[in-house]
Order: C-alpha cells, then sequence, then structure tokens
C-alpha cells in the first residue's frame, strides 16, 4: 500500500485555470469592476484544451482565465482605486441623503481619480509594441470625437478624443505618412505608415448617430479611457520625434497663416485654437525651427546578387514613396461646402497641396473661391453657376483614387457630372489567380506610364482584357480536367460501344469506312500520361494526406470558381452596357 | 396757460374715477367745489386737434383738475432731461471733485469716534469651534487639499523614454490581438458591378442565417459621396470588436503551408514498371446473363467462363471464339480450372451441384490422363461414404456427351469452388450462418469429401488453397483465418479492418494475401508482418467484387462495381526486411454498368500480363 489516495482535479490543468466567478471573488469584485479591470490589463479567457478535466468533470459552458493572470491581477494598484470608488460613491450618497452640500462639494473635490500611465507602459513595454496596437484607439477614438455632446458619455471625454484625433492628423499630415485612403459604405479608412508600422483606422461619415440600444456603453467608455491615454502618450513620442512642440501649436510664421478676422467669431480664445488646429490648414510649430527636412538617404552598400536586387527593389520603391509625398505639391485646391471637408483637407495636406473652403463652413480658410491661382475646385453637385474657366471642377473621388494609384490621374473621368469609374478598394492585393477588375488593370497600365489617350484605344485594350481572360477561361478548363482534349476520344468510343452494342443485339452490319490518320500530338500524349500519373499517385495518398490534399484543392477550386463567376458578371454587365448604347446610337 | 388762482385739489391721492360720475373733480383750498371743464371733444375732434394744433405735441391732460396743460418751453426741456437720465437742475456739477473721507492720510479729526468693542479683543467662541472640527477632520485624513486639477496639458511625457529591452514572461507569451480585416472592392460606395448583388444573390443573402453570410452587409452602389448615408451598424461593430478583445479567448493557430504538390506520394514511374496490361484488346461475347465467374486454364490457352443464363462457356483466348458451351441447367456461381497442366477438368458451381467437366480441349495425353483420374475410384474399391450429406455420383446420358463427368451433391447451395495446386483436391463454399458445414474438401482420384471444420466461426465467403504448403485460407465476413491441414489446427486470424469481405486472393509466393471488401477496400497482408493489414487501398468508388494476383509477374488486380479494374503493381522482395512495394499503374475501363453491377470477376493470364474481366454486361474482356 502506498501512500494517499490521488485526487481528482489536483493536479495539472485543472490548477492552472480559474473560472470567472472564482476569480472574480478572488480578487473581490463586483462583475463591472472585473470587466473594467480585464479591459485595463488587457487579460483574456483562455479556452483549456480539455474543457472537461478543468471543469471537474462537467461540461458546464464557463469561461476559464489562467491562474496566473488572475494572480498578477492581485497586485495591480488600480483595484484599491477601485474600491475607493465604491467608498466614494457610498459617501456621496449619505451626504445627498443628510442634504449636506457642502460636505458634497468637498466629496466631489476630492474624487478619487486614478491614472492608467504605468498599464500603458506593461502593456506596451517598447513604443513599437505601443504602434502594433494602436489601430483600435484610433478607431474608437475617432468615433467618439463624433458623438454628440450630450448623453451617451462624458463631455470630457469627447473632447478629449477629438484632441487627441486632431493631434494625430496634424502629425500624419507633418510626417506625410498617409499612404491608401478609401471610401467604403461603413466609412473613410484610412492607411498610414509611422515608423515602419501600418496603422489603419476608420472615421465615420459625419452625421449624428442614432445610438443603438443593445450597446454597453460602459464598455466602450472604459476601451476609450484605455485608449486615450495610449493615444496621448503615442503622440507625444510622435510629436518629439518630428521636433514638433507638444501640445501641438501652430506656426506663427508660416505663410498660409489663417486669417485674423475670423476669431472674432469665436467666444473663447482656447476653442478657437483647437478649432483652428482641426482646421488641418496650417503647419505645425517646431522646437528646432529647421528649414528643410534632410532626406533619409538609403546608403549605397557595395554588395553583388540577389541582395543587390533586393536593394534596388527597395530603392525603387522609397523613391516611388517619396514621389508619392509629392503628389500634389503645387496644386491648389478650393473645396465647395457640400464635400466633406476634414477628410479632403487631411488628405490634400498630406500630399503637399493647398487647400481652402469658405470662411462660412470652417475657421481656418487661407484662401477665397476668387482666387485665380486655384487649380483644381473639388464639387460634389451636379451643376454649378459660374464656373471659371482657369481650373478644374472635380468630384471628391478623384482625390482618393490618386492617393491609392500613386499617381494624378486623368481629371476627365472625375468632371462635374461624369459618371464617375468604380471606387476600388487599395487593400487588395490581387494574387495569382484572383480575379482583378479591368478598372484596376487600367490603373495599373497607367502607373507604369502607358497612356491611354483616346476611346478607341481604350476599346482595344478592353477587348484585349477580354481576350486575356477567354485565354484564362480556356486555361482554367484545362486545369479543370482534360474534358476537351479527350472529346475526340470518347466520340470514337461511343462509335465503337454502337458497334459492338448492335453486334451484341445481333445486327451485324460489316462496314468498312475510310479510316483517318490519327495524328498522334506527342506533347499532348506526355501531358495525358503526367495527368495519370498524377491521379495514380493520388489514390496512393494517406488518408489524413489525402483528406487534407482534397481540402487544399476544394479551396483552390473554389477561388478559381468564385474568380470565374466575378468575370462572367462583368461581362454580362458590360454586354448590357454595349447593346444599351447601341440603342441609343440607333 | 396755467391759470392764475390756485386750483389745487385737496382730495388727495384717489383714484379719479371716484369722481367719474360727478360733475366736480375734487376741492379746491376753500372747500369750493371744482368743477371738470366742460368737454365736449371726441375722438374726431381729438384726432383733428392733433393735426391742426402745432401745440397739441406739448399738450398734457391733466387728470388730476380735468384740465389741458400747454407745458412751456422750460418743461418740456426739464422733462427731456428726465428723460435721459440727467438731473433735472442744468446747473447741477455731477462730476464734483471727490472729497477723500477714507483715505491713508490720517486726519486729526476722526470720522466716527466710537470706542473698540470687547468682542474684537477676545477671541470668537464659534470660529474656535469650527476651526477645530477642520483641525481635526485634517488630523483624522477626512480633509485633503483641494487636488489640482491637471487640464490634461501637461499630463502626457515620454512614457518610453527609457525603454528596457528585458521582456518578461508575460510578453513573451501574449498573443497580440488580431487586426481588423481590411476591407475589399464589396465595401465601396462605388464598387465596379461585378461585385454588387444580382436579385437571387440578395434573396439568399436575406434567407441566410447572421452568422452563415459572407459579407455582413450588402453592397452598394452611391452615384456621388454626397449620397452616401451614415452606416447603421458601425457603433454596432465597434462594439462587436471591444467584446471580441476582452473576451474571446486567443489562440495560436498553426495554419498549414502545405504545397499540395508535395502531399503526393513520390512513386517509381508505371513507365518504369511495365509490363502491365494498358488497353482493352479483345471482348468475348455470347453470354446472356452476368458472368458470374472465369477460369483461365493452366496453359493459358482456353478460358472457362460461368454465366447466370445456365451456361458455361469455353473460349480461345487469343481469338475470342466460343469454342464449346454446356448447358448446366443452373445460374452459374463458380468455375475453376484444375491447375494441373496434366489434366484438363473444369469444375463449376451451381445451386448445390458441384460438376466436373471435362472439356477435351487438349491434347489426347493430357484428356486420357484426366479420364483415368476420374475412373480412380472406380476400379478401387467404393467410396467410403463419410458424411452422408455430399453424394457423388457419375453423370450420364446428354451430360456426359457434352463433358460432365462427375456430379458432387451438397446439401446446400455452393457459392464457390476452389482447386489445390496438386489438382486432386478441391474446395467448396456453402456460406451459412447457423451451421459449421460451410466448407468442404473433396478428393477426387478417391472420390471422398470431409468436413474440416466442426464449428460455426462466422459466415464464409471465400476459401483458398496454400500456393505451396498445407494451409488452408478461410476468410469470413470480417477475418481471414489460416489453418494448418497437416497439424489441424488454425496458425493466424487476420484481421481484414473491412465490414464484408467480398474475395481474397494469395499471393504465389504464400507470404501475401489480398482481400477485397463490399465498402470499397482492398487490404494486402504481409503475413510475415502482423495480423492488421499492411496496406489499406481506397482506390475503389464502390464495393470490390473481385482480386487476383498474377501467377509470375508483380502484378495484382482489383475489379469493383465501379465498373474499373485497377492493376497494380506489387512487388515483394525476398530480403524479409523490405516491404512490398505497392503502386498502381493501371486503371481499365470497359464494362458497362448494369443494374448497378459493374466488374465481377478478374483474373490474370497464366504466363501473359494480361487480365481478364468479366462484367454484369454478360461479356469478357482481355487487357493487354
Amino acid at each position: 500500500m502506498g501512500g494517499l489516495q490521488k485526487k481528482k482535479f489536483e493536479r495539472g490543468s485543472a490548477t492552472n485555470y480559474i473560472t470567472r466567478n472564482r476569480a472574480r471573488k478572488k480578487l473581490q469584485l463586483s462583475l463591472p469592476d472585473f470587466r473594467r479591470l480585464c479591459i485595463l490589463k488587457g487579460i483574456y479567457p483562455h479556452e483549456p484544451k480539455h474543457k472537461k478535466k478543468v471543469n471537474k468533470g462537467s461540461t458546464a459552458p464557463r469561461t476559464f482565465y489562467l491562474l496566473k493572470d488572475i494572480r498578477f491581477l492581485l497586485h495591480e494598484p488600480i483595484v484599491g482605486k477601485f474600491r475607493e470608488y465604491k467608498i466614494f460613491v457610498r459617501k456621496l450618497k449619505k451626504a445627498y441623503g443628510k442634504t449636506e452640500w457642502s460636505a458634497v462639494e468637498r466629496l466631489r473635490e476630492n474624487k478619487p481619480t486614478y491614472k492608467l500611465d504605468h498599464i500603458i507602459k506593461e502593456r506596451y513595454p517598447t513604443f513599437i509594441d505601443a504602434l502594433r496596437d494602436i489601430d483600435d484607439a484610433l478607431c474608437m477614438c475617432f468615433l467618439f470625437s463624433t458623438f454628440a455632446r450630450t448623453g451617451k458619455c462624458h463631455v470630457q471625454t469627447i473632447q478629449l478624443c477629438k484632441r487627441l484625433t486632431v493631434e494625430w492628423m496634424n502629425y500624419v499630415i507633418t510626417s506625410r505618412s498617409l499612404r491608401k485612403v478609401f471610401l467604403s459604405i461603413k466609412g473613410i479608412y484610412y492607411q498610414a505608415e509611422v515608423m515602419g508600422q501600418l496603422i489603419t483606422w476608420v472615421v465615420p461619415y459625419q452625421f449624428s448617430h442614432d445610438h443603438p440600444v443593445d450597446v454597453d456603453y460602459r464598455v466602450m467608455a472604459t476601451f476609450t479611457e484605455l485608449y486615450t491615454t495610449l493615444l496621448g502618450f503615442v503622440n507625444f513620442r510622435l510629436y518629439n520625434s518630428l521636433n514638433l512642440v507638444y501640445p501641438p501649436k501652430l506656426d506663427s510664421n508660416a505663410e498660409s497663416e489663417p486669417k485674423e478676422e475670423s476669431e472674432d467669431d469665436y467666444a473663447m480664445n482656447s476653442e478657437s485654437y483647437l478649432e483652428k488646429l482641426s482646421a488641418l490648414s496650417a503647419s505645425l510649430a517646431r522646437v528646432v525651427s529647421s528649414a528643410e527636412e534632410e532626406e533619409a538617404q538609403l546608403d549605397h552598400f557595395p554588395t553583388e546578387g540577389i541582395r543587390s536586387a533586393q536593394m534596388e527593389a527597395r530603392e525603387k520603391e522609397l523613391k516611388q514613396q517619396e514621389a508619392q509625398k509629392k503628389l500634389f505639391e503645387g496644386l491648389k485646391f478650393y473645396l465647395n461646402r457640400e464635400v466633406p471637408r476634414e477628410s479632403l483637407a487631411f488628405i490634400i495636406r498630406c500630399f503637399g497641396g493647398q487647400v481652402s473652403w469658405d470662411k462660412s463652413v470652417c475657421i481656418g480658410s487661407t484662401y477665397e473661391m476668387t482666387d485665380e491661382t486655384i487649380t483644381h475646385h473639388i464639387i460634389d453637385r451636379p451643376s454649378v453657376d459660374k464656373q471659371y474657366i482657369n481650373r478644374y471642377y472635380i468630384q471628391p473621388q478623384w482625390v482618393y483614387d490618386c492617393v491609392n494609384a500613386k499617381v494624378l490621374l486623368p481629371v476627365e473621368d472625375y468632371f462635374l457630372g461624369v459618371t464617375l469609374p468604380p471606387h476600388l478598394s487599395p487593400f487588395v492585393e490581387e494574387k495569382e489567380g484572383d480575379y482583378v477588375p479591368p478598372e484596376k488593370l487600367k490603373i495599373m497600365a497607367l502607373q507604369r506610364g502607358e497612356k491611354t489617350g483616346n476611346e478607341q484605344e481604350e476599346e482595344e485594350e478592353e477587348e484585349e482584357e477580354e481576350e486575356e481572360e477567354e485565354e484564362q477561361e480556356e486555361e482554367e478548363e484545362d486545369d479543370n480536367g482534360d474534358e476537351e482534349d479527350d472529346e475526340e476520344e470518347v466520340a470514337e468510343e461511343k462509335n465503337l460501344k454502337k458497334m459492338e452494342e448492335q453486334r451484341s443485339q445481333g445486327k451485324v452490319i460489316f462496314k468498312v469506312t475510310p479510316g483517318k490518320l490519327k495524328v498522334e500530338n506527342k506533347a499532348r500524349l506526355e501531358q495525358e500520361e503526367k495527368a495519370e500519373e498524377k491521379r495514380l499517385a493520388i489514390m496512393m495518398m494517406k488518408k489524413k494526406e489525402k483528406y487534407l490534399y482534397d481540402k487544399i484543392m476544394f479551396g483552390k477550386k473554389r477561388k478559381v470558381r468564385e474568380a470565374n463567376k466575378l468575370a462572367a458578371k462583368r461581362k454580362a454587365h458590360d454586354d448590357a452596357e454595349k447593346a444599351k448604347k447601341k440603342k441609343a446610337r440607333k | 396757460v396755467i391759470s392764475l388762482h390756485d386750483i389745487r385739489n385737496t382730495v388727495g391721492n384717489i383714484p379719479v374715477e371716484w369722481y367719474k360720475d360727478f360733475p366736480h373733480i375734487g376741492y379746491n383750498l376753500d372747500g369750493k367745489k371744482i368743477y371738470k371743464p366742460i368737454r365736449n371733444k371726441d375722438e374726431l375732434d381729438d384726432f383733428l386737434d392733433k393735426m391742426e394744433n402745432p401745440e397739441y405735441w406739448r399738450t398734457v391732460h391733466d387728470k388730476q383738475t380735468g384740465s389741458d396743460i400747454v407745458l412751456s418751453d422750460d418743461q418740456v426741456e426739464l422733462v427731456n432731461r428726465l428723460q435721459r437720465g440727467q438731473f433735472g437742475d442744468v446747473n447741477f456739477n455731477e462730476y464734483e471733485p471727490m472729497v477723500e473721507f477714507f483715505s491713508s492720510d490720517v486726519m486729526i479729526h476722526p470720522i466716527t469716534n466710537r470706542p473698540a468693542d470687547k468682542r474684537s479683543f477676545i477671541p470668537s467662541l464659534t470660529e474656535k469651534e469650527k476651526v477645530s472640527k477642520l483641525v481635526h477632520a485634517i488630523k483624522m485624513g477626512w480633509l485633503k487639499p483641494r487636488r489640482v486639477e491637471d487640464d490634461g496639458r501637461g499630463r502626457y511625457y515620454d512614457l518610453w523614454a527609457s525603454e528596457d529591452s528585458s521582456i518578461l514572461a508575460r510578453h513573451r507569451m501574449h498573443l497580440p490581438a488580431p487586426k481588423i480585416p481590411l476591407p475589399g472592392h464589396h465595401e465601396s460606395y462605388n464598387p465596379p458591378p461585378e461585385y454588387l448583388f444580382t436579385d437571387e444573390e440578395r434573396a439568399l443573402w436575406e434567407q441566410q442565417d447572421p452568422g452563415d453570410r459572407k459579407l455582413p452587409f450588402v453592397p452598394r452602389k452611391y452615384s456621388s459621396l454626397r449620397q452616401v448615408p451614415a452606416f447603421s451598424h458601425f457603433i454596432h461593430e465597434r462594439f462587436e470588436r471591444c467584446l471580441d478583445l476582452y473576451l474571446c479567448p486567443r489562440q495560436r493557430k498553426m495554419r498549414v503551408n502545405v504545397n499540395p504538390e508535395d502531399l503526393i506520394p513520390q512513386l517509381p514511374k508505371p513507365k518504369d514498371l511495365q509490363p502491365f496490361p494498358t488497353t482493352q484488346s479483345l471482348v468475348y461475347r455470347g453470354h446472356s446473363g452476368l458472368v458470374r465467374s472465369i477460369s483461365v486454364s493452366p496453359s493459358g490457352q482456353w478460358l472457362a467462363s460461368g454465366s447466370d443464363d445456365g451456361s458455361v462457356r469455353f473460349w480461345e483466348v487469343c481469338s475470342s471464339r466460343c469454342m464449346k458451351m454446356v448447358q448446366v441447367g443452373g445460374a452459374v456461381k463458380s468455375v475453376a480450372w484444375n491447375p494441373n497442366p496434366s489434366v484438363c477438368l473444369l469444375a463449376v458451381a451451381l445451386d448445390s451441384v458441384v460438376l466436373i467437366l471435362s472439356p477435351s480441349l487438349a491434347d489426347k495425353q493430357v484428356i486420357l490422363s484426366s479420364e483415368r483420374l476420374l475412373s480412380a475410384q472406380q476400379e478401387g474399391e467404393e467410396p467410403a461414404e463419410g458424411n452422408g450429406s455430399v453424394v457423388w455420383s457419375e453423370a450420364e446420358g446428354e451430360e456426359l456427351n457434352q463433358g460432365v463427368r462427375l456430379k458432387i451433391q451438397h446439401p446446400k447451395a455452393v457459392h464457390q469452388v476452389v482447386w489445390h495446386a496438386k489438382g486432386d483436391y478441391l474446395a467448396s463454399v456453402m456460406p451459412d450462418n447457423t451451421s459449421h458445414l460451410q466448407v468442404y474438401i473433396h478428393q477426387l482420384s478417391r472420390r471422398r469429401s470431409q468436413n474440416p471444420f466442426s464449428r460455426n466461426k462466422g459466415l464464409v465467403q471465400c476459401v483458398s488453397f496454400h500456393p505451396i504448403r498445407p494451409y488452408f485460407f478461410v476468410a469470413t465476413q470480417r477475418s481471414i483465418r489460416i489453418y494448418n491441414l497437416v497439424k489441424q489446427e488454425m496458425t493466424k486470424k487476420l484481421q481484414a479492418n473491412s465490414k464484408w469481405i467480398s474475395s481474397m486472393a494469395v499471393h504465389p509466393g504464400g507470404d501475401h494475401v489480398i482481400c477485397g471488401s463490399y465498402d470499397c477496400k482492398l487490404s494486402w497482408f504481409d503475413l510475415d508482418l502482423s495480423t492488421k493489414p499492411y496496406k489499406m487501398l481506397r482506390h475503389h468508388k464502390k464495393a470490390v467484387r473481385g482480386v487476383a494476383y498474377h501467377r509470375l509477374y508483380p502484378l495484382f488486380a482489383s475489379a469493383s462495381d465501379d465498373g474499373s479494374v485497377i492493376v497494380c503493381h506489387g512487388t515483394v522482395y525476398n530480403d524479409l526486411l523490405q516491404n512490398p512495394l505497392i503502386v498502381p499503374v493501371k486503371v481499365l475501363r470497359g464494362h458497362v454498368m448494369t443494374h448497378d453491377l459493374g466488374v465481377l470477376d478478374v483474373t490474370f493470364h497464366p504466363t501473359q500480363p494480361w487480365v481478364f474481366s468479366s462484367g454484369a454486361d454478360a461479356t469478357i474482356r482481355l487487357f493487354t
């Protein structure tokens, strides 16, 4: 007889996990507080490998946290603050009940607050970590900054979000790090490259929100609390990296100084300052005023072979990027009042253009509509009364498409009242075999420097494309199985079979037909042989591998099918359009 | 014009309405009634007066006396001054220089000369009380100094000023949340037309459960940017992202990034494994029912086939000519050519009879020797009727002319008949789940039958003799048993891992067995390795009906209901350490599916790399 009997669930994975309720009890927190703590500290549940073992034999659905994580939470100073806050609420209630207003005031003044600095530092030990995770923070802050200043959350939060987002946008403008933009039905997506990290965020269109009832704003507010802190520190660091003054100040000796007279319309100086910042029309003050940014030249290392090719590619990319950064340099834009001002001003300034708008739309306009040097007038209405002859009147999509194409696209397609070409997502990177919309092909051709002057060429191109598509289809068919190739043989076999049947039925017809010389296609034979070999080898696969192989092949085929479907849809649409055009001509 | 006499009214400050109904309006200083002036002015007169009288604007109606008074210039001036908020007196100076009474200069005459109160010399008790309360509160920590609000300007600093590269264990294990997938062309406000939904797609989208949808939104097209509305689910999506971030368990998933070509095993090329049958070269026609069974003579010149139409046909292999037909009067289940080349006999199983036929398709010598074998018993003593259930009888009359020599009557329907390699013994199978009388072994030379098993071990599917040694293979539904005939004991039991074995073949070397099963599998057993199959081949789509080994070449074939015969190369090495190499080399098609049945039997030519197959379409095909 040896030792004590082993008890179940006292060692192994059962001891590594803890249910949510037990964790809550261990931390002595209420559920909302526990939730807040998890959000702030970035603790998420874990799915144990053997749920039944961890759940002590029960199969009830439970959320499990790692015991280590919960132990880690035990020493968090914020937990103490949560308790203080609870006490504060109790005291305040009591004071209210006794109508001791001075006590209420005193308590209010000493409301316990906490800082999240140490949590940020702990969650993101390096700056790059923080940048990597900034996407969600930006999305959230941009959303909160569009909220109305009533109801759903504190006005201070909204103001802070507004301030931080404006700071962020100003940074992106100054560093010229915007890469891609996309007008989706959800909002406007932006992608910037900051310190080598691609950061994407989405900004909703400027409308008031109808707040859904099934959304817990407390959760969102907790996230926002964390995100504003994170974004603030990130902004500070980013401003410092560019030698900009933080909090941002407008450059006083810049040439595009907003006019002084408009200031009188605003009540408070501090408010109008933020407004002027958020107008995004003026450049920021620097700590050390430097005339020209020295551009980081890629040093040339004498290397050979593949690496040098890589370097060349990188250099080329860098050059392209530099060119993109100066996309709108020298252009002067004027925004009509119905276009999304903030977005367009942000983008145009990001690529070096000058931008202005009507004085009554927003503070910070730099020149009037009557300015003769304006080159592009962005307008989003079917017609306009008075047109200046020396500027293009274009629709806002032009700006977005230019940014994505990295070249200035021809303006003809975007004139006033013209049906716009489709707006494509810049985030889609087509791999081989994927469907590429013809518009994208056109843009790619433009990028390569090929110019399509008149429509005839375009049509030709379209035809070519169609041909290409057909070829593709053919290839696909080839891939699908050498059905076509076998057609002749199938026919022959059919004949033979027919004869066989006739013979078996007793109708023996002797007939001599002139034979055909069978031309043997060597390449084809070889191909067939290879295909058969492959088929036979597939038969010999192990069950597991066969399953995997089938799955992969299924996925591939589905992809091809989807691409084909899109191509077919496009073709049908184009045909319909052509027919319509012909009818119209007649 | 102010009247010269004093007409001051003495009634005092009372509402004038009280004298409304009287002719007088009050009393003067002398106590005489003051009569109202006779007023006969109506509105029209008033208006005319207003229009014509230049003094009208300075005429004031005195309610006290009821008379109209015209104001003088001084009076008008006074009214104007008062209206402007100035003093009535023109000469009054509002801005006289101020005399500083309460200045910093000490004057010789005090303003008040009152002595100081006593309370100004002693400390206040209430104040003391209040202060002591505050002091107590401060002492107890209830009262704290007012917090300085930081307005957020100086709130941020360089948090990562001292970046320490030491990464905590937590961060090593940390899984960053996956980023939100980036939007595709579908999401554009003005997508290419092919990305928009057609009506059917739209209907499908609406029908689908929100979890099953490929896209969580319907692609829309707007002709211009100003027409794009707010996205109603924006806050929802953000909220769901928040929930994902703090509620979803995270897991590192290793995505298999396999090139599918790498998964295909590298096998020797079929070209290098020739010879094997590749093309259909001959079709043997003549039967009118399913051809259940075929067998090739040991010389390789003749082919015998048994069909459901009740006939056994003999074909010449090279010319596909039917040399002979024997009507046996019943569906033939199985035919087997005697493997001994010095005799020419065929065993046929139909109903509950096994017939021994002598087709006389050979040299005279051979025919004679087979006749001798058949008649050997007659010369000796009468057959010892061991079991009364099996009856041996000679064929007579018409049957004898056709070539039927012997009839072995069984108690039950016979399904299969198999010869021993020497050609003297043959075994017959009568599948029956309930009895132990399922297999008989007959000895031809002595016309003796015996039932080797005394116990029922399951439904027997087929049996086979070991080609060299005295072993006997019995395939039941799920397993194959190997019996040693000399020692009269079971030596091995092979687990086929399939639901229902249909057929079995033994390698000419005797160390390997293949068996086909109705669940589409073919299992290869290496008797040296284990009782489990060395390899399971799932090549067929439907039930495997027949399997066969080639006697000389390393080939084996399987026939299936899907109408195909698959020929595989199966090299067996003499070296015990090397496992057999199995490579499928050819899929042979030709048989037509009839009644959901394809190929029923398959057999190899004894010397050439040819394979015969018989099908449900009443044909036999030769592939060379």
